[in-house]
């Protein structure tokens, strides 16, 4: 393992998040309190508790993971496609790296961002509305493991780009839908039957509601079922990334 | 066969077809001696990038074989690709970076341990010193050509690949580059660069070599090119077309151009004698007459523009 490179490459993107400090974290710091704001404040005193939750409360879990789901995305997509935009990726694929080292330095410093703002997130969330976390080990397993996860697709999405567009289609016209229909704001308990049996195959739906329980101990799946399908889009992610590497899509001509 | 100790790159058989059908690269052979300054020449689309990042690992090739120092390029990617370092023809920087922070992020990237006396030397001969706190983008040109220079040397390369260094770079900047090469070769640097300009071939190559639609149509040691560069011919324009070159001028190895009136005498201007007393005593002997004579000598881009032309 050439760690020096992958050490090289988490510490040059992390520096680019301090170069760009107030993007990467003041905005979705005062973004996710202005949903406090609108949604637990203004709306949500108007919502009667949800499953024994006050409705302020009951968000923060979908909070963070929209932030987490976004961040990642677009961290990560970002992160690989800028050298292919600006030519300088010549230089990592004429480095003594392997693939996996690549991704280990891109996706690792994209989700250390998401988990950092996550956690900043779940900080900001505390000054509003006071917070249970019934079990910590789970809830960072899903915010280490969502965050890993979601910078892989970043990761696929910032190689498969080819222009800034579909650089920002992804996060803004399926991630963001996805986590307001996967249950951030509501239970899908509340939804009529039909609607309910659509929202299983929104991918979101399990990483929220995993996440939700391991503060409130309250699911709209089984715990074991979202531990089940984040590990599948991990794999399904790792998958698509080692078939890129290997046929050098969109990076060897 | 070459013989390993002396070839530290040697390329067998290797083609490249694009996705689109085009051939950059025909059955390319090519050995690169250890030490040695080489010159790839070639114009714009003959293969020479092709070639340079098949090489590197940047472009995947569709058949051949390449080693260097002996290693399969794709087995053992990681020594090799250890001991090359690469200057890209297109300005490619991170705009944002500082010169250090880039020169570093390129050393950590081929795997060697932090050390910031090797950055400071490998900056101090680039005249970039003082640059090394700013943001790339603020850099000129050729500032920024030297960086990409000073992150290829980050990782104490072996060989470096020069692509077109001194492209659009000012007269006194390229000088000061050559020093750079001179300085890198002395220390025991292979360099491959890549150029237009036949001057800085002439005057940095050991040997050159000349591509054109993706094949090596000559490689040569400088010093032999230059001793043909030596040779001037002389023209004689004759009074009355000849059949033949007279038998009694034979020792000359005379050349008589098609049409029978003009007779070329080749001389080396580096001998001892050029033997022109001679013939024209000797032909004045042999009773011809000449209207005019004139005299030329062929320079590299004659060879170069010769030898392209002859494959269009």
């Amino acid at each position: 393992m050439n760690w020096q490179a992958v050490n090289a490459i988490y510490r040059f993107e992390m520096s680019r998040t301090m170069r760009t400090l107030w993007q990467s974290i003041v905005s979705p710091v005062i973004s996710t309190s202005l949903y406090f704001v609108v949604f637990g404040a203004a709306i949500g005193s108007r919502i009667t508790e949800i499953e024994g939750v006050s409705y302020g409360a009951f968000i923060v879990p979908g909070l963070i993971m929209l932030t987490l789901l976004t961040q990642s995305v677009m961290n990560a997509s970002f992160g690989i496609y800028f050298p292919r935009f600006t030519g300088t990726i010549y230089e990592l694929l004429s480095a003594p790296i392997s693939f996996l080292e690549i991704v280990l330095g891109y996706v690792g410093a994209a989700a250390t961002k998401s988990i950092l703002l996550g956690l900043l997130i779940l900080a900001t969330a505390a000054l509003f509305v006071p917070i249970e976390i019934a079990h910590p080990f789970w809830m960072l397993a899903f915010l280490v493991l969502t965050a890993v996860t979601f910078s892989l697709l970043g990761f696929i999405i910032g190689i498969w780009a080819d222009g800034f567009e579909k650089l920002q289609i992804v996060p803004l016209l399926i991630i963001t839908p996805l986590t307001f229909l996967g249950g951030s704001f509501y239970s899908t308990s509340i939804l009529p039957p039909f609607w309910r049996t659509v929202t299983l195959f929104d991918p979101v739906v399990y990483l929220v509601s995993g996440f939700r329980w391991s503060f409130y101990e309250i699911a709209d799946v089984h715990v074991g079922i979202s531990v089940g399908m984040t590990i599948l889009f991990l794999v399904l992610c790792l998958a698509a990334i080692w078939w890129i590497f290997k046929t050098g899509y969109r990076l060897k001509s | 066969m070459h013989s390993p100790m002396q070839s530290i790159i040697s390329v067998s058989n290797v083609s490249k077809t694009y996705a689109t059908g085009f051939q950059a690269l025909k059955d390319v052979n090519l050995d690169i001696r250890r030490g040695e300054i080489f010159a790839l020449l070639g114009p714009n689309g003959a293969g020479k990038t092709t070639l340079i990042n098949v090489i590197c690992g940047i472009v995947n090739r569709s058949g051949g074989d390449i080693s260097v120092d002996g290693l399969d390029i794709l087995k053992d990617y990681r020594t090799v690709r250890s001991m090359i370092g690469l200057v890209p023809q297109e300005l490619t920087t991170d705009a944002f970076e500082t010169v250090w922070g880039t020169v570093s992020f390129s050393r950590g990237l081929f795997g060697k341990r932090k050390n910031p006396a090797h950055i400071e030397k490998v900056l101090t001969e680039l005249s970039l010193l003082d640059k090394k706190d700013d943001q790339i983008r603020t850099l000129s040109g050729g500032m920024k050509r030297r960086v990409l220079i000073a992150k290829a040397l980050s990782h104490e390369p072996k060989i470096l690949f020069l692509d077109e260094p001194t492209a659009g770079v000012d007269v006194e900047l390229r000088k000061d580059m050559w020093q750079v090469v001179r300085a890198l070769r002395a220390s025991g640097v292979t360099i491959i660069l890549t150029t237009h300009y036949i001057e800085e071939a002439e005057n940095m190559a050991d040997r050159i070599g000349v591509i054109n639609h993706g094949e090596i149509i000559l490689v040569e040691d400088k010093a032999e090119l230059m001793r043909k560069l030596g040779k001037k011919q002389l023209t004689l324009e004759l009074q009355k077309k000849l059949d033949a070159v007279p038998e009694g001028l034979a020792a000359y190895d005379l050349t008589l151009a098609p049409g029978g009136g003009e007779l070329t005498y080749t001389y080396d201007t580096q001998g001892e004698r050029t033997g022109i007393t001679a013939l024209l005593s000797d032909l004045n002997k042999a009773g011809l007459r000449f209207r005019d004579l004139h005299t030329t000598q062929s320079s590299l881009e004659d060879i170069f523009v010769g030898l392209v032309s002859k494959r269009q």
